[in-house]
């Protein structure tokens, strides 16, 4: 049985609400997210003028251009011979390729044993379906260790430069936080909150499989990491220090990268002496198989993703 | 089964690593503290490998993991990589206990620990430059170096050292790249990452005679590369800001090691990788002679024209550099061993200067006018001798180790072909030239200082009141003459680990 609507009730439905929307009666984003104005900045003929002519003095005190010969010779030097030597380098190295072994040829020095053994007995010996992650986690497993050093001392060189000390410089980016991040925009936090978790579960996806398809750590954990970095911009530090702060982001990477290490030096030790390693290749292509290549992984992933989060985080606001 | 002895190699560089990653969970001071356990504990078992080699009379190699080469990566240990490995630590232990107090004073609380993790970091890769066989394991520790090396430079924040780090970070990654294309280049032609395997198909393809063009630009590639990471004469240009400005632990061990793996990798490329004798007829060792020797003569040009002693040490770096790349590019073993021992004195007395000349400084209210540094040996006299006797040995005064490597450049350089004349007119001008600016600082700081009025702004700096940069500087001097007149022995020890490397 159908019956009038009152007015009351028809304005609360969603008709109503995209009808007003349409005829632009209504502004969705009116009241429910906060805007800074922008400042704007104008400058009139006299300001820019004064300015460039600033500019000019600066630069020369430092180069003292006009009356500095030696540094004009420089100059015009530099701007000749520059692209003449690219160009240099650039023949020189084509020349060079050009007498390399065709790309991709059976006969090339590079279709040897080496490149035999890893596809043909890698999944025997690693338990890899995905033939590159036994070969990078498994063979050359030493380098693999070594990379994962260079995401970690690099996050350290970032800090060295970025981290900002002491409580006063602190507060002072707590209370400026908006000027880094939209508070409460209700599109990104709605689709970030949409988003954040399928984000993740890819990542965890993308981690765990590393060894049976395309994928692993340092695929996982940067789409992880890109996760994070999401939830961040939409909720704020605050919200996201509740569950991943400084304490939280040492405590994974300093766990994630000794386990890693201590399996290595096991694996390493075990493999030199001639020991068996005890450890269970399993049935290729199951989720549980292919022996450290999964924890491995999964150590890496966790690296990976909190390395891009500090990188993140320490550009924008010098903190974790 | 091996000896447990042979392991140390390999549990030197992880455990260098862990102490890297687990300093990030500690406080600057348990930092400072792990950085020392454990850089002791490397001197100790690279001590004990150096005595199992001597003994074995041969280097071995050690698979790291299940898969032997050329599937996995491995390991070679020989008579001059566990040397090498000896001496770079202990050098580091005394860089760091003679820059201590500078480095606490110069940097943030809560950033020391992290210049522990570079300089724990920065260990392992150089211990995994000495003793990798892989190239490819090679080229990822010269990244870790590189950025633990800009670490280093940045830790004091100052505009200065940031332009520094700036300039080391563009310089270096251009090495870096160079580096890598060259092996991507052996990699083509050989098909192995290996260094002993890329040896062979080098020696293959120079029988066959194909793949010349290649080959040389191959070579010419990582040659180029490691002589910009190490600064060689035309690209030195990052060097005196990095060394002159960071703090002085930092310049001590840059400048001493860091550049040095970079040339210890060049003389493993050398011997090892494309073999000593297509070197040879390469003539691109040639190329590596002359620039050796203008960076011999410029280096020390520069050095005389600074006002600033940290900077002028630094430049005086880029004529050691030169001393280094002539002995390599003489292309005889006399040569080699002369480069590799100059390595090896060079660190000792470089370091030991860098350390000196900043407790000089601060005896001189830090000042950068070298009048300033008018009778600072008296007010500091560990500075001040340990700074005479770095000089010394700079200069070639017998009983100290810069005159042993030059006795051994000279005589390398006697071998009858073209080589000869100019590599030993360049060494005494180049050795004249040392002469004029050390010679120089130390009559200026032994010089009395008679104005009253300016006495006032410095101060003595006691014995007691630096206790570790005391003990710092006194190893220094005891190793300099150590290495000064016990050079026989070692130099047989070194001519015996180069004919075991190849």
């Amino acid at each position: 049985m159908s019956r009038k609507k009152s007015e009351e009730e028809y304005r609360k439905t969603a008709e109503f609400h995209f009808k007003q929307w349409l005829e632009g009666e209504q502004d969705p984003l009116l009241g429910q997210v906060e805007m800074k104005p922008q400042v704007l900045t104008e400058e009139t003929e006299e300001e820019k003028a004064q300015r460039i002519r600033e500019r000019d003095a600066q630069r020369e005190r430092l180069y003292v251009r006009s009356s500095n010969r030696g540094v004009k010779r420089f100059q015009f030097l530099y701007h000749v011979c520059t692209p003449l030597f690219c160009f240099l380098i650039i023949a020189v190295l084509l020349l060079a390729v050009s007498y390399l072994p065709p790309e991709g040829g059976s006969g090339n020095p590079a279709s040897n044993e080496v490149a035999e053994r890893y596809l043909e007995q890698g999944l025997e010996e690693t338990g890899a379906v995905n033939a590159v992650s036994g070969m990078i986690l498994n063979y050359r497993a030493f380098d693999t260790f070594g990379e994962t050093n260079v995401l970690y001392i690099a996050t350290c060189c970032v800090m060295i430069l970025l981290l900002m000390e002491g409580e006063q410089v602190r507060k002072k980016i707590d209370q400026n936080d908006r000027a880094f991040e939209p508070k409460n925009d209700v599109i990104l936090q709605t689709v970030a909150g949409i988003l954040v978790p399928i984000i993740f579960l890819f990542g965890i996806y993308v981690m765990l499989n590393g060894h049976l398809g395309p994928g692993g750590g340092f695929a996982g954990g940067a789409v992880m990491g890109a996760g994070l970095i999401l939830y961040v911009s939409a909720y704020g530090t605050k919200k996201t220090q509740r569950f991943f702060n400084e304490k939280v982001y040492t405590a994974i990477k300093v766990a994630a990268l000794c386990i890693y290490g201590t399996l290595m030096i096991y694996f390493f030790y075990t493999g030199a002496n001639g020991l068996d390693n005890h450890i269970p290749l399993g049935v290729p292509g199951t989720i549980l198989s292919a022996g450290l290549i999964l924890p491995i992984n999964v150590l890496v992933g966790l690296e990976v993703a909190c390395t891009m989060y500090a990188f993140y985080a320490l550009f924008r606001r010098g903190d974790i | 089964m091996l000896d447990f002895v042979q392991n140390f190699p390999c549990f030197s560089i992880v455990s260098c690593m862990f102490a890297g990653i687990i300093s990030s969970a500690l406080k600057g001071k348990g930092a400072k503290i792990l950085n020392l356990g454990v850089l002791l504990a490397v001197t100790v078992m690279s001590a004990l490998t150096l005595g199992y080699v001597m003994d074995l009379g041969e280097s071995y190699i050690y698979v790291m993991g299940t898969f032997s080469a050329p599937w996995g990566n491995e390991l070679r240990v020989g008579v001059l990589e566990a040397a090498m490995a000896l001496f770079f630590c202990v050098i580091m232990l005394l860089s760091l206990m003679g820059g201590q107090q500078k480095l606490q004073e110069e940097v943030e609380e809560g950033k020391q620990k992290l210049y522990y993790i570079m300089v724990d970091l920065l260990m392992s890769s150089l211990l995994a430059l000495i003793y990798t066989n892989d190239m490819f394991t090679a080229y990822v520790f010269v990244e870790i170096n590189t950025i633990s090396a800009c670490g280093l430079i940045m830790i004091r924040q100052w505009g200065r050292t940031i332009e520094a780090a700036t300039r080391y970070m563009i310089m270096s990654l251009l090495g870096s790249g160079l580096l890598l294309m060259g092996l991507v280049f052996l990699y083509g032609l050989t098909g192995h990452l290996l260094m002993s395997n890329i040896h062979q198909g080098v020696v293959h393809i120079v029988e066959q005679g194909e793949y010349h063009i290649p080959l040389m630009v191959a070579i010419a590639l990582m040659c180029t590369g490691l002589a910009i990471k190490s600064a060689l004469f035309p690209f030195h240009s990052w060097l005196p800001d990095a060394y002159g400005y960071s703090t002085v632990a930092s310049s001590a061990i840059l400048s001493s090691l860091v550049s040095k793996g970079y040339i210890f990798l060049l003389i493993k490329i050398i011997y090892r990788v494309i073999g000593f004798d297509v070197i040879q007829q390469s003539k691109i060792i040639n190329v590596l002679f002359v620039f050796g020797l203008a960076g011999m003569i410029m280096g020390s040009l520069s050095a005389i024209k600074e006002s600033n002693i940290r900077r002028m040490i630094a430049f005086s770096s880029v004529a050691q550099i030169g001393y280094i790349y002539m002995g390599i590019g003489l292309g005889t073993e006399a040569g080699m061993t002369a480069s590799v021992f100059h390595v090896l004195s060079h660190a000792v007395t470089k370091s030991m200067l860098f350390i000196a000349a900043s407790g000089l400084l601060q005896a001189s209210g830090d000042s950068t006018d070298f009048f300033d540094l008018t009778g600072a040996g008296f007010r500091n006299k560990t500075a001040g001798a340990a700074f005479t006797v770095g000089s010394l040995s700079m200069v070639g005064f017998p009983m100290f180790c810069g005159f042993t490597s030059k006795l051994l450049f000279a005589r390398a350089a006697v071998d009858g072909s073209w080589k000869m004349l100019p590599a030993l007119i360049v060494l005494a001008v180049s050795t004249l030239l040392n002469a004029i600016y050390f010679m120089k600082t130390v009559i200026r700081i032994y010089t009395p200082l008679r104005e009253p009025a300016r006495e006032k702004r410095f101060r003595k700096i006691g014995i007691g009141e630096q206790p570790m940069n005391f003990v710092a500087l006194i190893c220094f001097i005891l190793l300099n003459v150590v290495l000064g007149l016990g050079a026989e022995p070692l130099v047989a020890l070194l001519n015996n680990g180069l004919k075991m490397f190849a």
